[in-house]
């Protein structure tokens, strides 16, 4: 009787488990606020910072050489996507961070919460390093809040061993030839979901049209039973693995497919443009460390090792002249030039009504 | 009583007030009262995949309710020396991470999975079945995530039953067919209802194995709710859809609560 008990209560333990993992909550790495009191006059050795960054988005050895340039000790706090950071910047109100990186459409969210402080440029000389292209980015123009980081675009990534016939429209993924049937995988996240069809259908990616819209998620479930799936997790593997031929991808993850065959394509109808950022919070009680540590980043010897790290075009030009031709042979999206990535389309944000058309179409394609 | 109010009490109140507010422009929560929620989560789309999702969920209990009882009944049959390590067995799985563990079963189940390459090097079939990304694989992948769930509760209340009354079952006439259902299965009824809801409930809600096994071809309330929470950025509406998960778990709790005590009746009536 005592064990059977036991037993239903430990099976309820392991339920409760089981259901706080599959939440995929990730407690632990909270930070405080460190409680050594900082006025503006503490030197800048005596100065620590805490840096928001996504997850293997550091490259190694930077923060201890950031530590010997300059004396502050940088703490990195890791989150997995910019909604997981707004959840931890929503939960403390925007404080408990230095130095954030955001996606460049998460933007106005930052700062339209009061969260974000305005650059002081005089602070970063090497801003000069940027190419003119990313100073003037929609979402921030002039870098009144944000330097970027990285920056790419999303295109089809394929088996040149494995496709046959030539890829340069987001036709061939909507409405793949016979011998892709099955083969294909399309982004799953909602603000790429849609993308494909408006692209294909000569619509802004930004578009709060509910009939554009409508448009769009027909002619994308019209394309889900030529699917393998939607993936944005590992599509780079279905490749390595045979399962798919072609994927939609985002072109720094192209780069993750092992298979020697992989080639990454920008359709001829275009594409998007996206851009990771770094900010630094208006709660920040370190703000001229904060302004070093961007500094420091966008000298071209570090922000090369970004680079070389995430495969991932940085928007450095001196920085992209010191890459090595190599990697661009082995890896084509990094020599996508500036003037031709602004051609894209940026995302930007959503407004509340346009937000709630693209998840209802998001869902609709999901469970057609 | 405090444990209670603290842990579940508070968490259902914030999640039922979330779903009469509205999203705020930066995916916050804007504090004015609303229906619009409830009035979008009544649309057709949103009753299909709660079907669906009801479906996979009871399909997938079903199937662990079989392989569950058996497992059970062997363990609780076998020497007491060896049960303590059977059910360690049992267990151990729960000591890697879910997501791991799923996407252990994609390495299975693909084209050129070990599955599909031992059935082929059987010759048993040419090319490949179709293991991934369908509804097929995300009950696997359900039934394996949950099974220790049913196995648990249901050796319990088989151990307890023990020999005695499977024998006077037997002495008394009845087969071993009849002897199971008529005995053995009604009196093991409450570890059955326990085993049952203990992987009704999270199938019903998981949404890492429709997206990594089902490709996200077919999407479960889960997937619904983590859509509005995590992509939208929507909280009042995820509330919205995540109180409609509740409330069916709360009718099969009531049901499980009704249907044990009127068992319990029954017996004290002498049946």
């Amino acid at each position: 009787m005592h064990r059977s008990r036991l037993l239903i209560v430990l099976s309820s333990f392991l339920l409760f488990a089981l259901v706080a993992a599959a939440c995929g909550s990730d407690s632990g790495d909270d930070p405080g606020s460190d409680g050594s009191s900082s006025e503006p006059a503490v030197p800048l050795e005596d100065q620590e910072l805490v840096f928001g960054n996504f997850g293997a988005y550091t490259p190694d050895g930077f923060l201890e050489d950031f530590a010997a340039e300059t004396g502050v000790d940088v703490t990195i706090s890791e989150f997995s996507t910019n909604e997981d950071m707004l959840g931890k910047l929503q939960a403390a109100d925007g404080t408990g961070y230095d130095v954030v990186m955001v996606t460049g459409n998460y933007l106005q969210t930052l700062i339209d919460a009061g969260w974000v402080a305005e650059l002081d440029h005089a602070q970063i000389p090497n801003l000069s390093n940027l190419y003119p292209e990313a100073t003037e980015l929609a979402f921030d123009p002039g870098n009144v809040y944000s330097v970027p980081y990285t920056w790419g675009t999303t295109g089809l990534c394929y088996r040149s061993d494995l496709v046959n016939t030539e890829i340069d429209s987001w036709d061939d993924l909507l409405n793949p030839v016979a011998e892709l049937q099955g083969k294909v995988t399309m982004l799953g996240t909602e603000r790429w979901l849609l993308q494909p069809a408006l692209l294909s259908l000569g619509y802004s990616i930004n578009t709060e049209d509910p009939a554009e819209i409508d448009e769009a998620k027909n002619l994308t479930i019209e394309a889900k039973p030529s699917l393998l799936q939607f993936n944005d997790t590992d599509f780079y593997a279905r490749l390595d693995d045979g399962s798919a031929s072609m994927v939609h991808a985002w072109d720094g993850w192209c780069n993750y497919a092992a298979n020697k065959n992989v080639e990454f394509v920008v359709p001829s109808e275009g594409s998007d443009l996206f851009a990771d950022t770094m900010v630094v919070m208006d709660s920040s009680e370190n703000k001229e460390a904060a302004h070093a540590f961007i500094d420091f980043v966008l000298a071209p010897e570090n922000h090369l090792k970004v680079a070389e790290l995430v495969l991932y075009k940085v928007p450095n030009a001196p920085a992209m002249e010191m890459l090595d031709p190599a990697l661009i042979k082995a890896y084509p999206n990094m020599g996508i030039s500036p003037s031709q990535l602004v051609t894209y389309e940026e995302d930007l944000p959503l407004g509340t009504e346009g937000q709630a058309a693209w998840s209802q179409a998001a869902a609709e394609i999901k469970a057609a | 009583m405090g444990y209670w109010l603290i842990l579940f009490v508070v968490p259902v109140g914030l999640i039922l007030a979330y779903s009469f507010f509205r999203r705020s422009p930066t995916g916050g929560v804007d504090y004015t009262f609303t229906l619009d929620n409830y009035v979008r989560a009544a649309d057709p789309l949103f009753v299909k995949v709660l079907v669906f999702s009801v479906r996979t969920a009871l399909l997938t209990t079903l199937i662990s309710l079989v392989v569950g009882y058996a497992v059970a009944y062997f363990i609780a049959t076998r020497p007491q020396r060896w049960r303590t390590p059977m059910l360690v067995l049992v267990v151990l799985p729960f000591w890697t991470n879910l997501l791991i563990r799923t996407f252990a079963w994609i390495v299975l189940l693909n084209n050129e999975g070990l599955v599909n390459r031992i059935l082929r090097g059987l010759g048993a079939i040419d090319g490949s079945l179709p293991l991934l990304n369908n509804q097929f694989a995300i009950v696997v992948g359900l039934v394996y995530a949950y099974l220790p769930l049913m196995i648990l509760p249901l050796y319990a209340s088989i151990e307890r039953l023990g020999r005695s009354a499977r024998e006077a079952a037997a002495d008394l006439g009845a087969g071993p067919v009849r002897g199971f259902f008529r005995v053995t299965f009604p009196m093991t009824l409450p570890g059955v209802m326990a085993g049952c809801i203990f992987v009704f409930v999270p199938s019903l809600g998981n949404f890492i194995v429709p997206d990594l096994l089902g490709g996200g071809k077919k999407i479960m309330m889960g997937n619904l709710i983590q859509q509005q929470f995590f992509q939208a950025r929507d909280w009042p509406f995820g509330a919205t859809l995540a109180l409609s998960v509740l409330a069916i778990t709360m009718v099969l709790l009531i049901a499980q609560a009704w249907i044990l005590n009127r068992e319990k009746r029954l017996i004290a009536h002498g049946a």
